[in-house]
């Protein structure tokens, strides 16, 4: 049982250093994937390129967000998809009725809402968060369409700072980094330096050995889901902006790929273990992975089915390389 | 262990129970090394066993005995070294490649799947019920019934069907991994002599276990782990334990006599903590008992006598149906753990796995219960949160160098993590401790109970269960012993010599003034 020995290979070397950062190896990962799109197409990767993909993958990242932050305590937010709708939805046409500023505010209510009936089922009633949150989602989008048929004559109006976020470019640089950049800082801050940060791992390496310690687990689910659906709902404004045209299904294409950007980076859906850093790159390679597809000129079925093996593959050599031993 | 050595004696069968093995070796094991990431758990081990034979394999925690026994049955590979069965060498690439080879294990842990009954845990195996059954008899489990739920069974007869259903699959060499540890007295017996007799019918076995005078009734001989490496092979003979003591720890520690000084006299003055009549079916049955500032009361029980539901009661776990508690004259009901912390109580259950967060770090383990309440739940003052786990570090002197995963740390040292806890911050003012050197080594053994005693001499009132009662009169003020859920008996540890204590926890004092004195307990 002593330290390791004097010289130690460089394989091993390398595979330790991937363990604890593991990180590097989804940047490489991501690299690679640039590297092959500009091979297939010399050219294609240049500012504007790049600039979309970042574009592109925010929303994902957002969403993904909550993915991250629910399945570190071995939870998950499958309502994420449809709260984003919602949200989007909601300021859309709430925005010739009240003024853009007040209907994106308003939007953020349901997404609360959401967030609060998940963090009572799951913390308080014990309902397992996959069922809760389908459930919860479901009843979302539901009513959803009950809201559409009463301001179906009101029209919509993407809020303009919503647009200029989505969209907008300065100097070649998205102005959705202005949201993202702080946004994501501050995650990686609180997940790490913070006590709710590091109850969301404790609750999830082990609930019983957390309640021990005196935390009650139900408060910190509580926070946790109402804390996700105000992401997801500010995930589905800055998405509206994006695409400029809300409808009743807007985020949710976003939703399964936003559980694959979280368990591509890292997080394990057991709980404990993971972190946003990871979500971040694994949004960026789902992204640069769909332009790679689309390039291959496949059709739809084969790119689906190429798109599921490499999110298998890459979990599966991932957690190869990080859980050894 | 006086009883000890007469038992060594009696084993000598043999003219020399000499270290080169009697019949043909059914396992040569030699040079086996294995490595964790930066940690090396088996530097160079080996092992040799003969049919017929019944070989102890010791060491401290930490030594290697658990890496190497899931090398030998096939849970994990080694490194380098090779294994031998019957003189052939054999790759062991899984558990069920070991079994095929007449290798059948018994792990610490039992091994049924509590959602299942216990015929579905047979077929599971494919284990034949009838030999299940008779040896489940044999080792005094008169009625198994196959339709239980596993997870419905108390732990020590989850224990013995292990056993049973690994003889049931008749190995040639039997492995027995803390088999005991849970068990009450009479099963142990039980358990030793079918153990023994496997080995008089020729077969082998590998037995682990942290109680000496198990390992002289049974064993034949003992191989010796330490750091790795295996460093001695001794046949049991009359004072063997010193010797494998020596062995086992390497000359680093101090003789067992400069434990039994005691810091603080009896504390005095009002209690800290008075139980009263507590109740909760079915195991408590009107529980009282007093606990002083400064005051180590040692709790002796046999398996499921009431001590755990106690215990969960006092963390806050479990509601008791009736009764009283007062911390400082005050009364008070827990409904959460968190209400019992913040009381002044601060459990450490009987299950490192229930307090472990095994995936984090020891940093995060050790900080935990800083940050359970809301208030906490900004940001951290990392220099000082810091600071303070370097000092609980120091204090319990935590092994971490792989203190990255508290599950990559041996045993003794995630228990220290799961007690250490309790001490980053300010110490709590009643501490419960369930059994807290179950499964571990010698070493740590003697720097937990120096700091319970440490603890005590600081006014910590320590509410210490234990179930080796050679504990009790070296870390306790007094000790009560609990039967069918009441104190049945309670006394000065001075006093508490092992056979009167084992009297009382089979109920067996009431007609000699136990009672009276159990009502003294609470006066």
């Amino acid at each position: 049982m002593t330290a390791a020995a004097a010289s130690p290979s460089p394989l091993a070397r390398a595979a330790r250093l991937l363990r604890d950062n593991p990180v590097i190896a989804l940047l490489a990962l991501l690299l690679l994937l640039v590297g092959v799109l500009e091979i297939l197409r010399p050219g294609i990767v240049n500012e504007r390129w790049i600039g979309n993909t970042i574009r592109f993958a925010i929303p994902l990242a957002m969403l993904a967000a909550c993915q991250t932050l629910t399945m570190l305590t071995g939870g998950i937010d499958l309502s994420a998809g449809s709260v984003a709708t919602v949200a989007a939805f909601v300021a859309a046409t709430q925005a010739p009725l009240i003024g853009p500023e007040a209907a994106m505010l308003v939007a953020l209510g349901p997404a609360l809402l959401v967030g609060l009936a998940n963090g009572v089922g799951v913390g308080l009633c014990r309902v397992h968060p996959l069922i809760m949150t389908l459930a919860t989602g479901l009843i979302a989008v539901g009513a959803l369409q009950v809201y559409q048929r009463g301001v179906i004559a009101t029209g919509s109006a993407v809020p303009p700072l919503l647009g200029w976020l989505g969209t907008g470019r300065s100097w070649g640089v998205p102005h959705a980094l202005v949201l993202f950049v702080p946004f994501a800082a501050l995650l990686l801050w609180a997940e790490r330096r913070t006590g709710f940060g590091r109850l969301l791992y404790a609750v999830g390496a082990n609930e019983r050995a957390a309640r021990l310690a005196g935390v009650r687990v139900w408060g910190v689910h509580l926070a946790l889901y109402a804390l996700s659906g105000l992401i997801a709902g500010l995930a589905g404004l800055l998405y509206l902006g994006v695409i400029r045209a809300p409808s009743l299904s807007l985020a949710e294409p976003l939703l399964l790929p936003s559980v694959a950007a979280a368990v591509i980076g890292g997080t394990s859906i057991f709980g404990g273990r993971g972190g946003y850093a990871g979500t971040i790159v694994g949004a960026l390679i789902l992204t640069v992975l769909g332009t790679l597809l689309t390039m291959l000129q496949m059709p739809e079925g084969g790119r689906r089915i190429l798109f599921g093996l490499i999110i298998l593959v890459v979990t599966a050599a991932y957690l190869r390389l990080t859980d050894r031993g | 262990m006086g009883a000890m050595r007469e038992a060594a004696a009696t084993r000598q069968d043999g003219p020399e129970a000499a270290p080169a093995p009697a019949g043909p070796p059914i396992l040569d094991a030699a040079g086996v090394s294995r490595r964790f990431g930066a940690v090396v758990a088996l530097r160079d081990a080996s092992l040799r066993v003969a049919r017929g034979e019944v070989v102890a394999l010791m060491g401290a925690n930490g030594a290697g005995k658990s890496t190497f026994v899931k090398i030998l049955t096939g849970a994990l590979k080694p490194d380098t070294g090779r294994i031998r069965l019957a003189g052939r060498e054999v790759r062991l690439t899984s558990p069920a490649a070991a079994r095929r080879a007449g290798l059948v294990p018994v792990y610490q842990e039992p091994a049924l799947i509590p959602d299942l009954d216990v015929g579905d845990n047979l077929r599971l195996t494919r284990t034949p019920s009838g030999p299940f059954l008779h040896w489940a008899a044999e080792l005094g489990l008169g009625a198994v019934r196959l339709d239980a739920r596993a997870g419905a069974l108390p732990l020590a007869t989850l224990r013995v069907l292990d056993l049973a259903r690994a003889l049931a699959a008749e190995p040639d060499l039997l492995v027995l991994d803390e088999m005991t540890a849970a068990l009450p007295t009479d099963l142990v017996d039980r358990v030793l002599s079918v153990v023994r007799a496997q080995a008089d019918a020729g077969r082998a076995v590998i037995y682990i276990s942290h109680r000496f005078a198990e390992i002289a009734r049974l064993c034949d001989r003992a191989t010796i782990l330490r750091d790795g490496t295996t460093v001695g092979d001794l046949p049991i003979a009359p004072g063997v334990e010193e010797q494998a003591v020596e062995l086992m720890l390497g000359g680093r520690l101090s003789a067992p006599a400069a434990l039994a000084t005691r810091a603080s006299p009896a504390a005095s003055g009002p209690p800290r903590l008075r139980v009263r009549n507590l109740a909760a079916a079915p195991k408590l049955a009107g529980l009282s008992f007093d606990l002083r500032p400064g005051e180590v009361l040692g709790v002796v029980a046999l398996e499921g006598q009431g001590q755990d539901e106690l215990f969960e009661i006092l963390g806050g776990l479990r509601r008791p149906e009736a009764g009283r508690i007062e911390v400082d004259g005050r009364p008070r009901a827990f409904r959460h753990p968190a209400d019992a912390i913040a009381a002044g109580l601060a459990l450490v259950p009987g299950d490192r796995a229930d307090a472990l967060l095994s995936v984090r770090s020891v940093r995060e383990n050790l900080a935990l219960p800083a940050l359970a309440r809301p208030r906490a739940w900004g940001p951290i003052a990392m220099r000082r949160e810091a600071e303070a786990v370097s000092r609980t570090i120091a204090r319990l002197q935590i092994d971490t160098r792989a203190q990255g995963e508290a599950r990559r740390l041996s045993g003794g040292n995630q228990q220290k993590v799961t007690i250490g806890r309790w001490l980053t911050g300010a110490p709590p003012r009643i501490f419960l401790l369930l059994d807290p050197t179950r499964g571990i080594d010698v070493r740590t053994k003697r720097q937990i109970y120096a700091l319970v005693r440490d603890l005590a001499s600081e006014g910590v009132a320590v509410l210490f269960y234990t179930s080796e009662l050679p504990e009790v009169p070296q870390t306790c003020d007094r000790v009560i012993v609990l039967f069918g859920g009441r104190v049945v008996d309670a006394l000065p540890a001075a006093e508490a010599d092992e056979p009167r204590l084992m009297r009382a926890a089979y109920g067996l004092t009431e007609g000699e003034g136990g009672a009276d004195r159990a009502r003294e307990a609470a006066p």
